[in-house]
């Protein structure tokens, strides 16, 4: 166990404890405790910052199922370190807020911190594993908590249906991924990512390629919430507010990032991996920005905007990907993985906040609906400063990171016009077009976000509460965020070597990475290019559309809220809850006759195809042996007497018939020379009649059974069906015994029991002897079938009494 | 003997499917005694003299078949004797042996 493992282990240590601090430390809130476990394992993560920029790595394995090659190892490079980062210094940031925002009189606060630090261990196993399966359980762990997150306020239906959908669909993907993963493993024979890396070569060509990175593909797009799995994540914003700012923007809906870009050098280069994941975050892209517009809760807008910013960054990676195929470093493709690494981290820092203060304005007003928002400002200064950082980072506006980062987004999508492969040339020129479109559109929700929330008149008696600002303490960590979109902002090349390089080293592993398209420069001033004339337009026709709102918020279009795709969702759950029960009532009858039909049916059908299957109808006629005309007569008496049992309509005459059959197979193994079996049989058989004849006495007489002639004739024709196939079925294996030299285990009893067991009566000797311990049992087994006689009969209870 | 076997077999399964709670029990029994002389078949019949090492012969009836069919013969006894008193306190409870009048609730 390295320090690695313990830094994944910790947060779920810490969370097997805060019940306990919760329970006997009553008076400080318990938040101030769990601060310590991320600020902690940040300052942990930093040291690594500098030798993994100068290209080193760290593996730590510790055997988990070495026999099955499943390991616990812990993978640091560029790419799961700027992860590490992010989980735990906005984990910090996060915990610190939430201990404002929760009241430690009015909430249950060890539900939501044990949830958090697991939420927090399992993501930190996401990033750090390299064995997929480890990979995976931690991944569904990452579900899990953020499913019991949005449920917090459980009380509340609407929590409760935002956490099913969300795990429905994670879980959904979750499991269509790790069937991708026993895909790659037929494919490379190994579970280790960066073993697979090393072996790229055969995968591409593979015939389970195309498969296998749907599978997995399915996985990254529902956990990242892209079109059109992206409707659980609207829905999730009815977790606590620190809770969404943490793991559904700043990290978990991240995860699939983390996967795809993880991927690439081993899928990078294909063309399939290239469209379906540019393309389909281009969409996402699209789908998010103009859904954000429409939405009245100011949560609901930054949620689809955090579908529609992952949908920019999955896009950058789709692009980033070709430089693969090429297999050198040119910037025309690097600037994409560049433009996303960056703008990962900026999205981070800039959502981060803006969920805060939007959770801000929640808590002090009561209210997130933007339509009844406004005038804040002059009440909340420092929040709607902080907004305003925010918000203008994320429409792109100088000299802000967002504003950089949408600069080498806008770049990599003109530049993807030029790659010259899988029809970039004319299917590319969307790419520009759409990304433009879109960008314009994220620009109009920002504004929308900002000035409905805090421009404008103030008028009090509109809120239900008295409205202040916020206290310090819940101000500090959207600051601190604020403060990083600034810093970032303006010396962006602060983080291009400690952090970006060493992440697209990671990404686009397997490139000479001491080529210049590596090295990181970020600028604000390019002079007059299109990506400047391109923002430029995005600000004018973004504030026109702004302007407009007047004309186009009366459509129809724009009132209603719910996402196309939602109902697609609810449907297809009722119907499968429908469908369930539809077949579980088929199916339960509650009918004994109607499971045995199908128990007998299912035995008669399987046997039967297995014998035509292997040809296994086998009748030999040597080797039986001789019938004695007493035994002719036994064997008559018996089918005769058999046969008659289900047409007896009176009880004592059944009682006495299935005696008589009893005392018959008696006289069988007489003749069979078997004597022990003989007198067990008599005992039982008379111990049995009197049984019987005792409890006819206290039930009611057959009655004529009134069946439909259908039920009686399939009953019929069923148990036929069922004695003939076990006649053949022991004709044809005794046949087959007969055909194959056995030789039997008995030779052992026969040669033994005398010697070894001193008895000379062999079926004894077996019993008590050799085989004591089932002996032991069955006595066991019938005493307690007679406790259970016993207490059926003894047993008084009342009407409707329950046991 | 593969016949009759099948045949105690078709019984069985014929009477455990009618409705009579009694009827079950007895076809439980068929059952058993289907299986037992099964097993018994299958090992080889009067391939010796009985399984009794004091005696003269040397060729024996193959003694570990019988072995398990005493102890299932034990075991369907108990079995059965278990289901007549199911079958007893169930009439005492609810009155009827029907199966069809004791189905459970629809949503079981």
């Amino acid at each position: 166990m390295s320090f690695l493992h313990w830094a994944i282990l910790i947060p779920f240590l810490f969370a097997i404890i805060v019940p306990m601090l919760y329970k006997y430390i009553r008076p400080v809130h318990t938040g101030w405790f769990i601060l310590i476990v991320p600020s902690v394992l940040f300052v942990f993560f930093l040291p690594y910052i500098n030798p993994v920029a100068d290209g080193e790595t760290f593996m730590e394995t510790v055997p988990w199922v070495p026999s099955l090659g499943i390991n616990f190892s812990a993978f640091i490079d560029g790419w799961s370190l700027l992860f590490a980062l992010l989980i735990t210094g906005i984990g910090a940031l996060v915990v610190l807020y939430s201990i404002y925002y929760l009241d430690k009189k009015y909430e249950d606060l060890t539900n939501f911190y044990v949830h958090l630090l697991m939420f927090m261990g399992a993501m930190l196993g996401v990033v750090l594993s390299d064995n997929v399966i480890v990979l995976y359980v931690f991944w569904e762990l990452t579900s899990i908590s953020s499913t019991l997150l949005i449920s917090y306020w459980y009380h509340r239906d609407a929590s409760i249906n935002g956490a099913l959908k969300s795990l429905n669909i994670t879980v959904l993907g979750g499991f269509a991924m790790l069937a991708g993963f026993a895909l790659l493993y037929v494919m490379t024979g190994t579970f280790s990512i960066q073993e697979m890396i090393g072996q790229a070569g055969g995968v591409i060509d593979h015939p389970l390629f195309l498969p296998t990175i749907i599978l997995i593909l399915l996985g990254a797009f529902t956990k990242s919430a892209q079109f059109p799995f992206h409707i659980w994540l609207p829905d999730a914003m009815e977790a606590p507010t620190p809770v969404s700012a943490y793991l559904h923007s700043a990290t978990m809906v991240k995860a699939g990032i983390y996967l795809v870009a993880r991927f690439t050098p081993l899928f990078g280069g294909a063309p399939e991996w290239f469209w379906i994941i540019a393309g389909g975050g281009l969409l996402t892209l699209l789908w998010g920005s103009l859904s954000a517009i429409r939405q009245k809760d100011l949560k609901g807008l930054l949620a689809y905007s955090t579908v529609s910013q992952l949908g920019m960054v999955m896009c950058l990676l789709g692009l980033g990907s070709a430089a693969l195929y090429f297999d050198d470093a040119n910037e025309l493709y690097t600037v994409a993985i560049l433009a996303a690494v960056f703008h990962l981290f900026n999205h981070a820092s800039f959502k981060g906040s803006l969920f805060m203060t939007a959770g801000i304005v929640d808590h002090e007003t009561g209210t997130r609906d933007i339509r009844a928002l406004g005038g804040l400002m002059l009440v909340m200064p420092a929040t709607a400063t902080i907004s305003l950082i925010g918000a203008a980072s994320m429409a792109g506006i100088p000299p802000l990171n967002g504003f950089l980062s949408k600069e080498h987004f806008f770049m990599a999508i003109t530049d993807a016009t030029e790659y010259g492969i899988f029809n970039m040339e004319t299917a590319g020129m969307l790419f520009p077009v759409i990304g433009w479109l879109a960008s314009v559109f994220t620009f109009v929700y920002c504004c929308i976000f900002f000035f409905k929330t805090f421009a404008g008149p103030f008028e009090p008696e509109r809120f239900a509460k008295k409205v202040h600002e916020a206290p310090i303490g819940m101000l500090i960590s959207p600051a601190v965020l604020g403060l990083v979109v600034v810093i970032v902002g303006i010396f962006p090349n602060l983080l291009s070597q400690s952090i970006i390089e060493p992440s697209m080293a990671a990404i686009l592993q397997g490139l000479p990475t001491d080529a210049e398209a590596f090295t990181v420069d970020i600028e604000h001033w390019h002079g007059f290019d299109l990506e400047l004339f391109m923002t430029i337009g995005v600000v004018g026709f973004g504030s026109l559309l702004y302007l407009a709102m007047g004309k186009w918020r009366k459509l129809s279009i724009y009132n209603k809220t719910t996402d196309p795709f939602s109902p697609v969702y609810d449907s297809g759950i009722t119907g499968l809850l429908k469908g369930s029960r539809l077949i579980t009532n088929v199916q339960m009858t509650g009918r004994l006759r109607d499971y045995l039909t199908f128990v007998s049916a299912f035995f008669l059908i399987i046997t039967i195809w297995t014998m035509i299957r292997y040809d296994a109808f086998v009748i030999d006629t040597q080797n039986i042996s001789e019938i004695s005309t007493y035994e002719v007569v036994l064997v008559g008496l018996l089918v005769i007497s058999m046969l008659a049992l289900p047409f007896i309509q009176q009880r004592v005459a059944a009682i006495v018939v299935l005696g008589f059959v009893g005392f018959l197979i008696a006289l069988f193994f007489v003749n069979f020379r078997a004597p022990d079996l003989a007198l067990t049989q008599l005992l039982i058989e008379t111990v049995l009649v009197i049984l019987f004849m005792l409890a006819f006495y206290h039930l009611p007489e057959f009655r004529k059974e009134k069946m439909k002639a259908s039920f009686k004739w399939s009953n019929a024709l069923l148990s036929f069906g069922v004695g003939l196939m076990v006649t053949l079925i022991a004709l044809s294996a005794f046949s087959y015994g007969q055909g194959h030299d056995f030789s039997p285990v008995s030779d052992y009893y026969i040669e033994n029991s005398a010697d070894l067991a001193g008895g000379y009566n062999m079926v004894n000797v077996v019993l008590v002897d050799f085989r004591a311990l089932d002996t032991v049992l069955e006595v066991l087994v019938l005493g307690v079938a007679a406790l259970a006689v016993v207490a059926l009969i003894r047993l008084k209870m009342k009407e409707g009494d329950d046991i | 003997m593969s016949i009759v076997v099948g045949v105690s077999f078709m019984v069985g399964t014929y009477l455990i499917m009618a409705r009579s709670l009694l009827s079950v029990v007895i076809g439980l029994n068929m059952l058993a005694h289907g299986s037992h002389l099964l097993l018994l078949t299958m090992a080889g019949l009067k391939t010796g003299a009985p399984p009794l090492l004091d005696r003269p012969e040397t060729a024996f009836s193959d003694p570990l078949p019988q072995a398990l069919i005493l102890t299932a013969i034990v075991i369907s006894f108990g079995i059965t004797a278990f289901t007549i008193a199911i079958a007893y306190r169930t009439y005492k409870v609810y009155q009827t042996d029907d199966l069809e009048q004791l189905r459970g609730s629809p949503d079981e």
